[in-house]
C-alpha cells in the first residue's frame, strides 16, 4: 500500500515534470520573444527603441541564455507561482490568473458533485428497475445529453434563464452582493449563477456516468455473491447498497481524473459562450493575442489540476478496493 | 423414534418450477416430491442441466428472473414448532428473509465467488447474525469468530479481518460454510459444495459436513453428481432426470439394487475396483438429455432407454412404484422392485 502510493506520487511528479517543459516548449513555439514583442509595443506608442536596447532587454530578462537555463528559471517561478509577466494585461501572469481561478474551480468542483449526485443514484434507479418506465425515461435523457452540443446547450439555458427567471449568467455573484458579507441569500445566489455552467458542462458526463453506473450495478447483481447474500437473509436494499453499489463505484471513482480533465477542457468554450469572467475566455484570449506566458502558465496549471485528479481517483480506488491495498 | 424425529424438516410435494418461454411457461421440474428427516442427508443426483439447482433455490425462493415456482408445496417444519409452506411465504418480504440464512442455510459450488472481494469475510459473516439477531457488532464478530475456528480456519479472529482473496478454495468453501450455519439452520442446502475443490481438500470438505451435521442436529440436502460422494456422505438419495424424480430410496437400497435404468446407467458409469483388470470398460450413458423445451413424451428417460416398451413408454408417464421407501418411476419398476 505504501509501496503503491509512492509509486504513484513518484509518476505524478515525473508527470508534473513532463508537462512543465511542454508548457514551456509552448511558450517558446511562438515567434518572437518577449523582448522583441516589448520593442514591437513600445514603438508602437510613438517610443524610440534600438536594437542595443533590445539586447540589453535580453540580457537583462536572462533570454540570451541556453534553453535549459532559461527553463530552469521559469519552473523555479511557476513553482512560486510567478510565471512572469503579461504583455497584453502588463500585470504578472499570476495575478491575472489568481483573480479568475476561484471562479474555474468553483464550477469545476459543483459539476464534478452535480455529475456524481445525478448518475450515482439514476444509475442505481436504472439498473434495479431495468426496463421499467423510469429507466427508459433516463435512457432518452441521457442520449439527448450525449448528443446536445455544450456550445448548444449553453446558449438554449442562457436564453431560458435571461427570458424566463430574469437571472442574470455571468459572473458568481449578482451585481449587489459581489461584495456584500456572506450570507444565506448570497449563498443561494451564488447558487443560482452556478446552475446554467454546472448544467452545460456536467449534462454529458453525467449522461455517460449514469450509463457506466447502471452497467457497473447489473454486472454486479449477476454475480454468485450476490446470491449467496440473498441466502443469508439479506433484504433486497440492504444487499444492494453494501456489495453491488459499492463495488460499482470503483470504475467510477477510477475516472475521477479524466473527468476532472474533460471539465477543465471544456470550460473554456462554455465560458466563452456564458461570458463568464473565469479562466476559459483568458485562456482563448491569451492564445489569440499570443499572449504566451499567460497561455503556458494555464495550460501547465491545468494539467496540474488533472493530474492531482488522477492521483486523488487512485487514492479513492484504494481505499475502496482492498484488493488494490493487498496487491 | 419419537413421533416428533419422524416429522421430516422439509416435505416438498409435486412441485413444478416454469421458466417463462415468451408468456408461455415451461415446466423445468416437474412434479419433484421428496421428504427430509430430521438428521437425515438427502443425496440429489443428477446429469447436468437435471434441474437439482433449480429445485434447490426454490427451497429457499430464490429463483432467478423468468423462474417461478407453478405448483406444489414446500412444507418446513422444525423441532422448535415453527411451520411454514415456502412457496406461500413468496419470494419478497420479511417472512421468506427470517427463513433464509436462520433457519434454511446455503453453499454453493464456487467458494472463490460467493463472497464479496471488497469485504472481510468477518464482517460477511458477521452480517447475517446481525441481519437476524438483535445482536451488537462486537458480539456479531465473537460469534463468527468461534463458527470460523468450528469449521477448522486457523487463527479465526484474525482471520475476520483477512480477504476472501487471502483465502485458498478450500478456505474459502469452510468460511462458506460458517457463514450458513451461523444462526443454526435446521436445513442445510448443499450445492456441489466440493465440485471445485481438488480431491483431497474435497476429502475434507466432506468430513467437516459431517462432523458439523452431528454436532448441529441438522439435515442436509446435498446435491451432487458424484456417486462417490452419496455413498459417503447420504442417508437417502433421489434420482433427478429431465426435472423429475426418477427413483429415490436409501442408499443402501439403490446402490444395491438399482431400478430405474438410468440409475443403473450412473451406477455402471462408476469405475470400480478391478474393472480393470477384468478388461470391462466403463459404459457411458448413450444419448444426451432432452432440452426442456422438447421433453419427449411419457416417460423422459424413452429415447435413451435400453428396456423401453414401445410404444407405452412413450404414451404416458410410468405409474410410480413403492416397497418400503424405495419409489421408482418406471414400467418395469412394480416387478423389478418385487425381485
Ligand atoms: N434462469 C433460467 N432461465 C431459463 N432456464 C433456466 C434458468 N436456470 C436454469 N435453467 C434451465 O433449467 C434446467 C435445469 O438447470 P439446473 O441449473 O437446475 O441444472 P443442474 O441439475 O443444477 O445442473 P448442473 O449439474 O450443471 O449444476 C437447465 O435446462 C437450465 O438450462
Ligand atoms: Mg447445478
Amino acid at each position: 500500500m505504501i509501496r503503491f502510493l509512492s509509486r504513484r506520487l513518484a509518476y505524478m511528479a515525473l508527470t508534473l515534470l513532463l508537462v512543465s517543459l511542454v508548457s514551456f516548449v509552448i511558450i517558446q513555439a511562438a515567434p518572437g520573444d518577449y523582448a522583441e514583442i516589448f520593442a514591437a509595443q513600445k514603438a508602437a506608442t510613438g517610443a524610440i527603441i534600438t536594437l542595443a536596447d533590445i539586447e540589453a532587454m535580453r540580457i537583462e530578462l536572462g533570454l540570451d541564455q541556453p534553453w535549459y537555463v532559461q527553463y530552469g528559471r521559469w519552473l523555479a517561478g511557476a513553482l512560486h507561482g510567478d510565471f512572469g509577466y503579461s504583455w497584453a494585461w502588463r500585470r504578472p501572469v499570476g495575478e491575472v490568473i489568481a483573480e479568475r481561478m476561484p471562479l474555474t474551480l468553483t464550477i469545476a468542483f459543483a459539476t464534478l458533485i452535480f455529475m456524481y449526485a445525478v448518475s450515482i443514484p439514476v444509475g442505481i434507479y436504472s439498473a434495479v428497475r431495468r426496463y421499467s418506465f423510469g429507466d427508459y425515461a433516463f435512457s432518452i435523457a441521457g442520449y439527448l445529453g450525449l448528443a446536445i452540443p455544450n456550445f448548444l446547450l449553453a446558449l438554449v439555458l442562457l436564453y431560458i434563464s435571461q427570458q424566463y427567471f430574469h437571472q442574470s449568467v455571468g459572473g458568481l455573484f449578482s451585481p449587489g452582493y459581489e461584495n456584500a458579507a456572506w450570507s444565506w441569500a448570497k449563498v443561494q445566489d451564488l447558487l443560482a449563477h452556478l446552475i446554467v455552467p454546472v448544467v452545460v458542462l456536467g449534462t454529458s458526463g453525467t449522461a455517460f456516468l449514469t450509463r457506466a453506473m447502471r452497467a457497473a450495478v447489473l454486472d454486479e447483481l449477476n454475480k454468485m455473491y450476490v446470491l449467496s447474500a440473498r441466502a443469508s437473509g439479506l433484504s433486497p436494499m440492504q444487499l444492494l447498497l453494501r456489495y453491488p453499489v459499492r463495488m460499482a463505484l470503483n470504475p467510477i471513482a477510477s475516472t475521477l481524473g479524466w473527468r476532472l480533465t474533460y471539465v477543465i477542457s471544456g470550460a473554456p468554450i462554455v465560458g466563452y459562450v456564458l461570458a463568464l469572467p473565469d479562466t476559459g475566455p483568458l485562456f482563448l484570449n491569451a492564445l489569440l493575442n499570443q499572449d504566451m506566458l499567460l497561455a503556458g502558465a494555464l495550460i501547465f496549471i491545468f494539467c496540474a489540476l488533472t493530474i492531482i485528479g488522477t492521483f486523488v481517483s487512485d487514492l479513492l480506488l484504494v481505499l475502496l478496493d482492498p484488493r488494490i491495498r493487498l496487491e | 423414534m419419537s413421533a416428533l424425529a419422524e416429522i421430516p424438516v422439509l416435505s416438498v410435494n409435486q412441485l413444478s418450477i416454469a421458466v417463462d418461454n415468451d408468456g408461455t411457461p415451461v415446466p423445468i421440474t416437474d412434479d419433484v416430491s421428496f421428504t427430509i428427516g430430521r438428521g437425515e442427508v438427502l443425496a440429489l443426483v443428477g446429469e447436468s442441466g437435471s434441474g437439482k439447482s433449480v429445485t434447490a433455490l426454490a427451497l429457499m425462493q430464490l429463483l432467478g428472473a423468468g423462474l417461478r415456482i407453478a405448483r406444489g408445496e414446500i412444507v418446513f417444519e422444525t423441532h422448535d414448532g415453527f411451520r411454514t409452506d415456502v412457496v406461500r411465504l413468496g419470494a419478497k418480504g420479511k417472512a421468506i428473509e427470517a427463513l433464509r440464512g436462520a433457519r434454511m442455510g446455503m453453499i454453493f459450488q464456487e467458494p472463490m465467488s460467493s463472497f464479496s472481494p471488497i469485504h472481510t469475510i468477518g464482517a460477511q459473516i458477521a452480517e447475517v447474525v446481525q441481519v437476524h439477531e438483535k445482536v451488537g457488532r462486537a458480539a456479531a464478530r465473537a460469534r463468527a469468530a468461534e463458527l470460523l475456528g468450528k469449521v477448522g480456519i486457523p487463527d479465526p479472529v484474525g482471520a475476520l479481518d483477512r480477504y476472501p482473496t487471502e483465502f485458498s478454495g478450500g478456505m474459502r468453501q469452510r468460511a462458506m460454510i460458517a457463514r450458513a450455519l451461523i444462526c443454526k439452520p435446521s436445513l442445510l442446502i448443499a450445492d456441489e459444495p466440493t465440485t471445485a475443490l481438488d480431491v483431497t481438500i474435497q476429502g475434507q470438505i466432506l468430513q467437516l459436513l459431517r462432523s458439523l451435521k452431528r454436532e448441529f442436529g441438522m439435515s442436509i440436502l446435498f446435491i451432487t453428481h458424484d456417486l462417490g460422494i452419496v455413498a459417503q456422505m447420504a442417508d437417502r438419495v433421489a434420482i433427478m432426470y429431465s426435472g423429475r424424480i426418477v427413483e429415490s430410496g436409501p442408499v443402501r437400497d439403490i446402490f444395491r439394487h438399482p431400478v430405474h435404468p438410468y440409475t443403473r446407467a450412473l451406477l455402471d458409469a462408476v469405475p470400480r475396483l478391478g474393472d480393470i483388470d477384468r478388461g470391462r470398460r466403463i459404459q457411458p450413458i448413450a444419448g444426451a438429455m432432452p432440452n426442456i423445451f422438447d421433453a419427449p413424451s411419457g416417460c423422459r428417460f424413452h429415447p435413451r432407454c435400453p428396456v423401453r416398451d414401445m410404444p407405452r413408454c412413450a404414451e404416458k408417464l410410468p405409474p410410480r412404484a413403492e416397497v418400503e421407501k424405495h419409489f421408482v418411476e418406471c414400467i418395469h419398476g412394480e416387478r423389478e422392485l418385487a425381485k
